[in-house]
């Protein structure tokens, strides 16, 4: 895999909507952006793992930096703690994106796989919610 | 503090978590996401398995060991929430502090929980607890009138809507419940003083 494009992790509460998440990127952007996904907490059940966080942005790491797309409150926490805890020259170029998990990853990579800048990723993947009702 | 006071300070926390585990679970059924007590337990369990070797260290360093491994093993929110909590005090606690050290340390501990969690007292979290507790050991008010700044603190979540974490979902509907945050933290605080108490 080439890591010249911004990496994508996919962080849900849930394995399976996190693994679906990244099967849709996958399929609809093509393999040409470093992609990695977690989901579940250290026991297995619904929740989400630091530990597995940070495997995942290892995975999906490209010098260009990692977007991280969420779903609820406590893998937002834990995302950010997760990138506290990186080596301090990676830490810098993480980005969590607010937007909605399953479209943000998608339009996260499909600007990645143009060659954009991380600012630019996140940026498009936060345009979903800029203007949206957002509950 | 000598190694065997720290493993009573760790044991103690741990041993309490785990026994009040149905307890938070059922409190987080309520209103939240009912894993509060079983991602507390698993967290403490962890903790307990590494007390010897948390030991090892001064208490800076045993808090801080203690704090990784809630960020670790918890899961929820409240790894993070009360990882960073220990991490915090580790940071800003000298390795035998006296009664302003432990104040100053915590006040410093509960604004890294407020950066963390995006949150301020009154929206019915641990913060509800923490922050009158630390107002009571800065003021000096003995062990016995803290815990009970710690019990009445919890008790005065019920009333609360939430307005941060799961909760919020519920809005009104979270109204009358106690917040398991507040309890988990009310636990830790009545633990913390009750090792202290008996280190001999």
């Amino acid at each position: 895999m080439t890591s010249s494009n911004v990496g994508i992790v996919i962080v849900s509460h849930s394995k399976d909507v996190a693994r679906g998440a990244a099967e849709m990127v996958r399929q609809m952007v093509g393999p040409e952006v470093p992609l990695a996904h977690c989901g579940g907490d250290p026991g297995g059940r619904l929740g989400t793992s630091v530990e597995s966080i940070m495997a995942a942005i290892a995975e999906a790491w490209s010098e260009k930096g990692v977007a991280v797309l969420v779903d609820l409150g406590g893998a937002e926490t834990n995302s950010e703690m997760a990138i506290e805890m990186l080596p301090a020259d990676r830490r810098d170029r993480v980005v969590i994106c607010n937007a909605p998990i399953v479209e943000g990853a998608v339009m996260a990579a499909t600007e990645s796989s143009a060659g954009s800048s991380l600012a630019a990723v996140r940026s498009t993947a936060e345009e979903l919610y800029a203007g949206a009702v957002v509950p | 503090m000598d190694a065997k006071d720290i493993r009573l300070l760790i044991d103690t926390l741990a041993d309490r978590i785990i026994a009040a585990s149905d307890e938070l679970t059922a409190l987080d059924q309520a209103i939240g996401d009912g894993d509060h007590g079983i991602n507390m337990k698993r967290g403490f369990e962890a903790a307990k398995a590494e007390a010897q070797a948390m030991a090892a260290g001064d208490l800076p360093a045993a808090l801080h060991k203690l704090g990784m491994t809630l960020v670790m093993k918890i899961g929820g929110a409240s790894g993070p929430l009360y990882g960073t909590l220990f991490m915090a005090l580790a940071k800003a606690m000298p390795p035998d502090p006296d009664r302003a050290q432990l104040a100053s340390a915590l006040a410093g501990a509960i604004a890294a929980v407020k950066a963390r969690g995006k949150s301020e007292v009154g929206q019915k979290t641990m913060l509800d607890v923490l922050d009158p507790v630390h107002r009571a050991l800065a003021a000096g008010v003995d062990a016995e009138g803290i815990r009970s700044a710690a019990r009445e603190a919890a008790k005065a979540t019920i009333p609360l809507k939430a307005t941060r974490g799961r909760a919020s979902f519920l809005g009104e509907r979270s109204i009358g419940h106690m917040d398991p945050g507040a309890r988990s933290s009310e636990i830790m605080v009545g633990a913390v003083l009750d090792a202290l108490e008996q280190r001999s």
